[in-house]
């Protein structure tokens, strides 16, 4: 499996740690119902799902991957900084 | 049809025409008392004490594929009650108990083989850990030993003495622990629920999960509407599918675990052994193979195969441990998905829809945990309360925070277990 980094070009998935799913983190102050979505539940699709991923022995950026959990073909990559909801 | 010394001698002299297949193949009815959505070794157990304990035979198992086609022909095969923490500890404590009486009990040759496992440890924390567990493990009744560097040589001969980043300081040993043939598993399982009236339904999908005012009434599958007044989910690595059938979202990851197979060698390790530095778990099947396996892959997968970097850390760690099979070839790979919970620990409990229970998020772990697991949701389905060698797998537990069971010690977080 390799991931092409924004900013590094293609790489190993060696060079990368993973951190789970991209989820949209509830506002401070959020019901407790919500951080328990955040945190531990999961729609957990099988086909293709947004996650974070850290280019740790590359360029220490964050980027959000979209990747198939079926075929593990990875479908787009985005610096996290480029977010707009961040 | 019973299997004995008579029946088999009786079989080899006229020949072997008189064996029958081992659970029937019938249609589904329209309605039963309770389905189990998943064929798997804990579906079928579940429906083979559901008949045994708790007198309920009106009910089937559906598979979407075959029997055996699953998990349950898909882990490396150790049965073992070596855990520490409460909850987790006296669930296994019993499953290892079920275990010894399994074979009797089916009728059925499971090939299981009480080899010992041995966890060896390389540092004084490790070993400090390893006494405690040991402890704990003597003090639910189980059988625990610590074994020094020279005893443990005169078992395991062959593990790498002379590893200077690896040194080894000596190992953790439960004899009870062992293997046994995971087909067999399911297959007697599937006989003996079959044989108490249980119809196990093959080829047969769930695609929908009907309730009516909060309360389930069947499922949707492809051979047509089947009602029920319970429905059982039992369908590890793809738990969180089948309960989004209901509605439901679980705390439940998806993810692949790799596991390997030499080709057959003479007998050359003795017991089921783990490797502390670079996790790595051996043993030789009956055939001579080396079964062994490491990490997940770490991230969600639904693939049924694996990535190239395991399969590389893998043959390291068996290069660290055991050089001298540096030699063999290896058979084949494959993976096996599995539902990775944030605690690292299962989940046996009814869910908010009346009716409708949940075995779920078995981890890496699902295998030796068979006949607890079925006997265990069998008793909630029955009765509506936990059994008490399961009440501690709640599903709120992620909720409240109460009764987290971090097996790893890593924390609560899904990436991290």
């Amino acid at each position: 499996m390799r991931i092409t980094c924004p900013l590094c070009g293609e790489r190993d998935r060696r060079e990368f740690y993973y951190r789970g799913a991209a989820l949209e983190a509830p506002a401070e102050g959020g019901s407790l119902e919500a951080w328990h979505a955040h945190v531990h539940l999961r729609d957990n699709p099988a086909g293709p799902v947004e996650e974070w991923w850290y280019h740790q022995q590359g360029c220490g950026s964050w980027i959000r991957v979209r990747r198939d959990t079926s075929s593990h073909e990875m479908l787009a990559v985005q610096l996290a900084s480029a977010q707009e909801d961040l | 049809m019973r299997f004995s010394g008579w029946r088999v001698l009786r079989e080899g002299l006229t020949g072997n025409r008189g064996w029958q297949g081992h659970w029937r193949d019938p249609d589904p009815k329209p309605e039963y008392d309770a389905v189990i959505i998943g064929g798997g070794g804990h579906g079928l157990a579940t429906a083979y004490y559901l008949a045994r304990d708790h007198g309920m035979t009106n009910i089937a198992v559906l598979e979407r594929g075959y029997i055996g086609g699953g998990n349950v022909g898909r882990n490396t095969t150790i049965v073992r009650a070596n855990y520490y923490l409460p909850g987790n500890s006296e669930f296994y404590s019993h499953s290892l108990k079920l275990w010894e009486g399994l074979e009797q009990d089916l009728n059925y040759n499971a090939m299981m083989s009480q080899r010992g496992i041995l966890n060896v440890f390389h540092n004084d924390a490790q070993r400090d850990s390893a006494v405690r567990r040991a402890n704990a493990i003597i003090n639910q009744g189980d059988d625990a030993e610590i074994l020094s560097r020279d005893q443990l040589r005169e078992m395991a001969p062959l593990l790498n003495y002379d590893n200077n980043r690896f040194p080894i300081q000596g190992a953790l040993l439960q004899r009870r622990a062992g293997t046994a043939r995971h087909d067999a598993v399911a297959w007697g399982f599937a006989r003996g629920a079959d044989q108490r009236g249980v119809d196990i339904l093959q080829n047969c999908e769930v695609t929908g999960i009907r309730t009516e005012g909060g309360k389930v009434i069947g499922v949707e599958t492809s051979r047509g509407l089947i009602r029920a007044g319970k429905v059982a989910m039992a369908a590890a690595g793809r738990s969180s599918q089948v309960a989004a059938m209901a509605g439901l979202t679980l705390p439940i990851e998806s993810h692949v675990l790799q596991a390997f197979v030499s080709e057959g060698l003479k007998p050359i390790i003795d017991h089921v052994i783990t490797f502390a530095e670079g996790h790595l778990y051996i043993s030789q099947s009956d055939k001579g193979g080396l079964v062994f396996g490491s990490y997940l892959d770490l991230y969600t997968s639904y693939a049924a195969r694996g990535n190239l970097p395991m399969v590389e850390h893998t043959m390291e760690a068996c290069m660290a441990m055991l050089p001298a099979i540096g030699k063999a070839r290896l058979l084949r790979s494959w993976g096996g998905i599995m539902d990775m919970t944030p605690d690292g620990s299962p989940i046996i409990d009814r869910t908010s829809i009346e009716g409708l229970y949940l075995n779920a998020g078995w981890c890496y772990g699902g295998f030796k945990a068979t006949p607890a697991s079925g006997q265990c949701y069998a008793h909630l389905i029955a009765t509506d309360r936990p059994h008490e060698a399961a009440a501690a797998f709640r599903l709120e537990r992620f909720e409240t925070g109460h009764g987290l069971m971090d097996e790893e010690a890593t924390g609560a977080q899904h990436n991290l277990h």
